[in-house]
């Protein structure tokens, strides 16, 4: 790379307890951001932004909050569906019986925090129980609660078929969700969400709550010797990152799919996000960016290829294909490196220091 | 083929891999031209439900197929399917939908094959102006045609198939007055797609007097289903109802062979009418019934036609085995109603390539008489159907039962017509609803 971490003097406090204290990764960052929020909706293509960016973009959200909850807390925890459905289906709830002058965000705040009631609920088995165990306990919070939502008709306005439709709502005269939103307003509207919880999940991880997750994490008798309370530390990060799933998932209703649908939340789900934070790497917001958009994007990439060379072959050998390489890759990369590809990443630039003779 | 035809081809195998690290700038661009009829087809032809999904696609692409064959299209113009996988996922549907929604002239009508995506879709193919036929599954309620204009889910719907179900029980037994102190058991899908039904059953229930009991089938363990026959064995109920899919339907047939249910008083849904639902339960599936829309075998002019102009020239989709099949009848009975409105929607705009909003007409102003249907060869393999604006369920919502003899589906009974007057209101009141949070206003049919 172009610079390096060690000579960066710093003259003040301010200076030096930034988020990042590195100027050229600053400006990266805020690259990053500025390109993801103007070029992009200025010159993406529709499918680009509504069936790409606005998908990969809600599952790092879930990804960050599962990475805040197994990447710094140390839990497993395979209910990450069911806390989105939780979210998805309060924010419905508040966003159809609001009066209509309340701005759209207040609903997926709202499913956002009933998301982290549930959380702490399904987070109390964690002070008993660790690991596999602990996995295990999560998996019934992932179905039972969807199982609540499709048998208590309240959640749905008691709608006949149980699965609504996302209402239509706007801000600043723009439609967001529902179907007559530009596919801009709503690539934005999820883009703040992302930005501002990303900010808040990198500060979190490096301020005091969030070295006493990665203390619990690395061994709690010792957290626990050293006056951290594992109580409190570990029903924080379940309800930070059930926050994070169920916004995610209020996201994904409003802004992806359209539909508050149980079968978009189930086991799969829950899989999927895990994965995402195994591959993208395990305590780091970059991973959770990294692994979305390596799981959900790799299949649909695959599926595109022959179609871009006008290749007729058939849907289902395309299907299996994408399987195939798909696995091969997941593979592949564990093998390359354990840690993820934010991991992959940080080697890169430290080869890159070294250039052109890395060793 | 193509694909082994690849592997040996390095420079083409190079091209490929190459190809795809610049193909990401092209992000889908398309294969179909402007002069084309482009049919996207949402399939899933891979995962648990490609049981069924094979069947439904190779029937939807087949007719088509034989119609640029045979006809050369609809007057002059070819049709083009293009084919995307969901593997029955909502998400991965809506990102087919945006893929394949502008290929050539843009997209003439989605046939999604899910109740999943057809939610997800309706208010986006609104919006943009493609329709949805939804064949008997997706929103019962779509039905109202002045709150939905874009979704079509003739020629009949979950709720009507329902009643219907019961006045055959009701014939059966002599009369609607018999019901009275009988009990169901319903077997279902626990997905929006089971529970459709469920305030129809209600309804029912209170208004002729029998009882009904639930027996949900979570779809993570669909092949798990001996408890429920256990506790059904105990119960002795006199009929049994299924609203099956994908595997569930042949674990259901099995285990209530097992427990020696009398298969004729076991009735599944247009859903669960496949073969796959019977044949792995052997011979104890004979007697099992199902409902139906429209014919079963292969015993139809368009089936003479299909092999000699699909068939025999080597075209057919897939692997080419599905023939007969029920679902792949129900796929070409989808393609059908979809060329006639393209030759009804030709009629009024002209020999050219229809567009979305067209064909929204078309389908809207569909009127299928069985004379029709006789003269493209397809008596008795699809239903007469007449749509209207405020009626996109068609005017004669009626089934018909099959019942599989251990080598095919046999219809056994006239065409049942559904208590549409008791569907009706409950359908009306859900579609207001449903406009009153989307802020929608009925448009005006008149």
């Amino acid at each position: 790379m172009f610079y390096r971490e060690a000579g960066q003097f710093k003259t003040s406090y301010a200076a030096d307890q930034q988020m990042l204290p590195i100027p050229m990764d600053r400006y990266f960052v805020i690259g990053v951001v500025l390109v993801a929020a103007i070029l992009i909706p200025a010159f993406g293509s529709q499918y680009w932004i509504e069936s790409i960016m606005v998908p990969v973009l809600i599952l790092s959200i879930a990804a960050m909050g599962l990475n805040i909850l197994t990447g710094y807390a140390g839990q497993l925890s395979l209910g990450t569906g069911g806390f989105m459905a939780a979210g998805a289906y309060m924010s419905y709830k508040v966003a159809t019986n609001m009066p209509d002058f309340l701005p759209v965000w207040i609903p997926v705040l709202v499913g956002g925090l009933f998301a982290a009631a549930v959380g702490i609920a399904f987070g109390l088995p964690s002070l008993r129980i660790k690991g596999f165990y602990l996995a295990v306990a999560t998996l019934a919070a992932q179905f039972f609660l969807l199982w609540l939502f499709q048998s208590i008709p309240w959640f749905v306005n008691n709608s006949v078929s149980g699965v609504p439709s996302a209402p239509p709502t706007t801000i600043l005269g723009y439609h967001v969700t529902g179907a007559q939103a530009i596919p801009e307003a709503k690539y934005l509207f999820v883009l703040t969400f992302v930005v501002i919880l990303a900010i808040i999940a990198r500060n979190m991880a490096r301020s005091r709550v969030g070295r006493s997750w990665m203390a619990i994490r690395d061994m709690d008798i010792a957290a626990e010797l050293i006056g951290i309370r594992p109580l409190q530390t570990k029903l924080s990060a379940f309800a930070i990152s059930s926050f994070y799933c169920g916004v995610a998932g209020a996201l994904w209703s409003f802004c992806y799919i359209n539909t508050v649908e149980p079968t978009a939340f189930d086991i799969g789900r829950s899989f999927d996000v895990l994965f995402m934070v195994i591959i993208g790497g395990l305590g780091s917001v970059l991973g959770a960016f990294l692994g979305a958009a390596f799981i959900f994007l790799l299949p649909i990439f695959l599926n595109n290829v022959p179609g871009w060379f006008g290749l007729e072959i058939a849907t289902d050998i395309v299907a299996h294909l994408e399987f195939m390489i798909f696995g091969a890759a997941i593979i592949f990369f564990l093998i390359v490196e354990p840690h993820g590809l934010a991991r992959l990443w940080q080697i890169a630039k430290e080869k890159l220091r070294l250039w052109p003779f890395p060793h | 083929m193509l694909v082994r035809r690849l592997m040996t081809k390095p420079k083409a195998l190079m091209g490929l891999a190459l190809g795809a690290a610049v193909g990401v700038s092209a992000f889908a661009a398309g294969t179909a031209s402007a002069q084309e009829q482009v049919i996207p087809s949402t399939v899933y032809r891979t995962g648990p439900y490609a049981p069924g999904g094979v069947s439904l696609a190779d029937g939807y692409a087949d007719y088509f197929t034989l119609i640029n064959e045979r006809d050369g299209g609809v007057n002059g113009v070819k049709f083009k399917v293009v084919e995307c996988e969901t593997g029955y996922n909502t998400d991965r549907g809506v990102e087919c939908y945006d893929r394949t929604k502008n290929e050539g002239g843009g997209a003439t009508v989605y046939s999604p094959w899910s109740t999943g995506i057809t939610y997800a879709l309706i208010e986006k193919a609104t919006q943009d102006k493609i329709p949805i036929l939804s064949m008997g599954y997706g929103r019962t309620s779509a039905a109202a045609g002045q709150y939905f204009p874009y979704v079509f889910n003739f020629p009949s719907t979950y709720w009507n198939q329902a009643t219907a179900i019961v006045q055959y029980i009701a014939n059966q037994e002599g009369g609607l007055d018999a019901l009275r102190g009988k009990n169901f058991a319903y077997i279902y899908l626990d997905h929006p797609y089971g529970k459709e039904p469920l305030p129809t059953l209600d309804v029912l229930a209170a208004k002729f007097g029998f009882s009904y009991d639930r027996y949900p089938v979570p779809p993570a363990s669909m092949t798990e289903q001996k408890s429920i026959w256990l506790k059904i064995r105990r119960q002795r109920p006199d009929y049994a109802i299924m609203w099956g899919w994908g595997a569930m339907n042949g674990t259901a047939v099995n285990e209530a062979a097992a427990i020696k249910f009398p298969m004729d008083k076991f009735i599944g849904n247009w859903w669960a009418a496949g073969e796959d639902a019977v044949e792995a339960a052997g011979g104890g599936g004979v007697g099992y019934k199902a409902a139906t829309f429209h014919g079963a075998g292969d015993d139809y002019p368009v089936y003479a036609d299909l092999k000699k102009h699909v068939y025999d020239a080597g075209k057919a989709a897939g692997k080419g085995d599905q023939w007969g099949r029920v679902l792949y009848n129900r796929g070409v009975a989808n393609a059908f109603y979809v060329v006639e409105a393209i030759k009804l929607a030709q009629t009024k705009y002209g020999n050219r390539v229809i567009t979305g909003e067209e064909m929204q007409w078309a389908l809207e102003n569909l009127d299928l008489s069985a004379a029709d249907i006789e003269a493209a060869g397809a008596k008795g393999l699809v239903p007469p159907v007449t749509v209207t604006c405020e009626n996109h369920e068609g005017q004669n919502p009626a089934v018909l039962i099959q019942q599989w003899n251990g080598k095919e589906y046999e219809i056994i009974s006239d065409w049942i017509p559904a208590m549409a007057d008791l569907t009706r209101p409950i359908l009306e009141e859900e579609a207001a609803n449903y406009a009153k949070e989307q802020g929608l206003e009925a448009r005006s049919c008149s």
